[in-house]
């Protein structure tokens, strides 16, 4: 049995060269419970057995469905001593490839952050020392300062607070995302800071320090306009980096490749990037880098966590913006539904061939041409076909959904919450909600499963999720169609398991040579393992309004007849 | 076609095909038009005529559905009931009314049409009117 599955996996893999590695590993994970299929939800019987986490459906479809080839067996390739536990090529590749990527994210992030918290201290400690160094060295000169000193003591004192309150909400927030590059407005308020404390230092050194200044009201007034203008440069730092890219400027039409699902966002205003001190990854913008998602894993690519082309500038924050907008806003990429689509198309030409009459010289556009025109010519069915099949699915979908609604109607009816005063006199055993979840599952669970199936879900939805999601529904008293509602349409993205994503590792393509930021008309792709999101960038017009008044006495009406007299 | 309200033409009481003239609003239009003398029916305390009318400077000339131009306001038959003395006389649905008598009906609200034409003290009332028809038949007439 072990053999068995194991040469199904990979013969899967083999036939279908083009999947993912995600697929592969996937469908190891499921061959792997093939010993346990019995008690898995089959068509006999229902048991509730401990949750294992596995997909709800495992075997019975996903076989049926995957091997659309029959003859598996003359397909298979070879690997012989492979079982579950050993690691092939592809993986070892792919796990070098982890590896390097987080070696090489750690320390570019954790570098920028350490110039800022270190800039960020000295620059807090300055008044500090200002005010602290005189009395140190030279007290007895020093003219003394009664009550405006203490004042401005005070004041220096609360300023420095409201300082690194706003500094912490400002800066130190947790990135939301990997991006090798440094925005620019950080770094020139770095800068800016740098050498606006640098210069009082300067000032404070020669002036103050060498000339042993008396005066030490001066001194602390000194310190205090230094902080006062630390707050301004606060006011700088929020305006440029928060307020500017509010307004928007332009809207990102984002369509995803395999189904022509399609959102529009709004962006603000982007700003030029300049290059890093360091460049990661260098990549050449050619052609090429449309066939790069399938490269062959002898040539790592360095997939971080967005990886940015050379010449590309600061397309990637409008790429991020799309990225975090599509985990909740998209619906699930799912990829069972797209095989029908495929295997018509192949129909279609399948019949055709070609031959050369006129001699052994092959023109192959022309014969590609022949045959397309032929192929449009000829009268097949296929239309029909599509037509009646789309009928029958959706007649059976409605069908079974009509069956599954019932059902879980009728299950939720047992369920009932217990009142608190009536605990002691309950008339049957009480329950918490993951047992009253059990109790009522399996009376909905084969509609439940036969609902999925037909709507080719079953695999998001493995038996723990569903039971899970029961108890929940359960707890907050919610109704049989709330509870449905997850599984009677296709959920965005961040309603399933991660695991199921099949998106996680993003790239960034795109055909731009010189940008000067984002403009109207650019096209970038983000390309997953299995799909792509293509985001067209169209600047949002400029609008002109006008204002007209009009008076609410002017809104007369006449009403006009026609009216037939008899003389 | 408008009609000059302020000076209405009489012509001798004859049968037959007019042409006229008329302006205002500085729009001239010919048309070709018809008489038609209609004796009163008494029925009762009432006399009749026997058509119903519609159109009219306060109404919604749009709706008109005998009019050749959409914005023209005068007045129309809309209805010759049958047998009656418009029948009788040669009065057809769709026949713009131009003049009554004398007065004139291009420029008169729908109530003054009807006033005008249902006066106790006449017995008779001659109109002029014009309809699409007329216009053929006298090119026809003049090609061949």
């Amino acid at each position: 049995m072990d053999t068995e599955s194991t040469y199904s996996g990979y013969s899967y893999y083999s036939s279908h060269s083009k999947k993912s590695h995600r697929q592969g590993e996937r469908n190891r994970e499921r061959h792997k419970s093939s010993r346990n299929k019995d008690g898995r939800g089959s068509e006999k019987s229902v048991t509730i057995q401990a949750p294992t986490g596995e997909p709800l459906l495992s075997n019975d479809s996903t076989r049926t469905e995957e091997v659309q080839d029959d003859n598996w067996g003359e397909t298979t390739t070879a690997i012989t001593g492979t079982s579950e536990h050993s690691i092939s090529q592809e993986d070892i590749a792919r796990i070098s490839k982890d590896m390097e990527d987080s070696v090489g994210l750690d320390c570019k992030r954790y570098l920028g952050l350490t110039i800022a918290s270190v800039l960020g201290l000295l620059v807090f400690l300055t008044p500090i020392a200002f005010i602290l160094l005189p009395p140190i060295l030279w007290r007895d000169e020093l003219e003394p300062c009664g009550t405006i000193c203490e004042g401005l003591f005070i004041s220096v004192a609360f300023k420095l607070l409201i300082l690194l309150i706003g500094t912490w909400a400002l800066f130190f927030r947790k990135q939301r995302a990997d991006v090798p590059r440094v925005f620019v407005f950080r770094a020139l308020l770095l800068v800016l800071i740098f050498l606006f404390v640098v210069s009082y230092w300067l000032f404070y050194g020669v002036r103050i320090l060498d000339s042993r200044d008396r005066n030490y009201q001066g001194i602390v007034q000194y310190a205090v306009s230094l902080v006062d203008a630390l707050l301004f440069i606060h006011y700088l730092a929020i305006v440029l980096l928060e307020l500017r890219q509010l307004q928007p400027m332009f809207t990102l039409q984002v369509v995803r490749s395999t189904d022509g699902e399609s959102r529009f966002y709004s962006l603000g205003h982007l700003r030029t990037e300049e290059r890093p001190c360091v460049d990661i990854v260098r990549r050449r913008p050619s052609a090429s880098q449309e066939e790069s998602p399938h490269q062959k894993p002898n040539r790592p690519n360095l997939d971080l966590g967005l990886l940015v082309s050379r010449t590309i500038r600061n397309i990637q924050r409008a790429a991020l913006v799309v990225l975090e907008n599509y985990y909740k806003d998209f619906t699930i990429y799912n990829p069972n539904l797209l095989t029908a689509s495929k295997f018509r198309a192949a129909k279609h030409m399948a019949g055709l061939k070609v031959y050369n009459v006129d001699g052994p010289s092959s023109n192959a556009t022309g014969q590609s041409r022949a045959m397309i025109a032929a192929a449009a010519r000829r009268r097949d069915s296929s239309h029909n076909e599509l037509y009646y099949e789309e009928a029958e699915h959706e007649r059976r979908v409605k069908k079974r959904r009509a069956r599954l609604v019932v059902a879980v109607e009728e299950a939720f009816i047992h369920i009932q919450r217990l009142q608190a005063e009536e605990q002691q006199k309950a008339p049957g055993e009480v329950m918490d909600p993951r047992e009253a979840a059990q109790a009522i599952f399996p009376s909905m669970a084969r509609a439940l499963q036969k609902y999925l199936r037909t709507t080719r879900q079953q695999h998001y939805h493995s038996m723990e999720s569903i039971l899970q999601h029961l108890a929940f529904c359960i707890t907050n008293s919610m109704t049989p169609k709330a509870f449905l509602e997850r599984y009677l349409s296709a959920g965005p993205t961040l309603q399933y398991d991660k695991e199921r994503w099949l998106s996680t590792q993003w790239r960034l393509v795109s055909d731009e040579a010189v940008t000067n930021g984002l403009r109207d008309g650019i096209v970038f792709v983000l390309k997953c393992l299995d799909f792509s999101l293509v985001v067209n960038v169209k600047k949002i017009p400029f609008i002109v309004l006008s204002e007209e008044f009009i008076d609410p006495k002017s809104h007369k009406f006449v009403l006009r007849l026609q009216s037939e007299t008899s003389v | 076609m408008r009609g000059n309200s302020r000076r209405p033409r009489l012509s001798p009481s004859s049968p037959g095909v007019k042409t006229r003239r008329f302006c205002t609003h500085g729009r001239q239009r010919e048309c070709v038009k018809q008489r038609v003398e209609i004796h009163k029916l008494r029925q009762g305390e009432n006399l009749i005529l026997g058509f119903s009318i519609g159109g009219g400077i306060d109404q919604d000339p749009s709706q008109n559905p005998f009019s050749e131009d959409k914005t023209d306001k005068g007045i129309y038959v809309t209805r010759v009931s049958e047998g009656g003395p418009a029948e009788i006389a040669g009065l057809q649905i769709g026949d713009k009314i131009m003049q009554v008598n004398g007065w004139d009906m291009t420029m008169v609200t729908h109530d003054q049409a009807r006033k005008r034409l249902t006066k106790r003290s006449e017995e008779v009332v001659r109109l002029l009117v014009t309809r699409q028809s007329l216009q053929k038949a006298v090119q026809q007439s003049m090609l061949s």
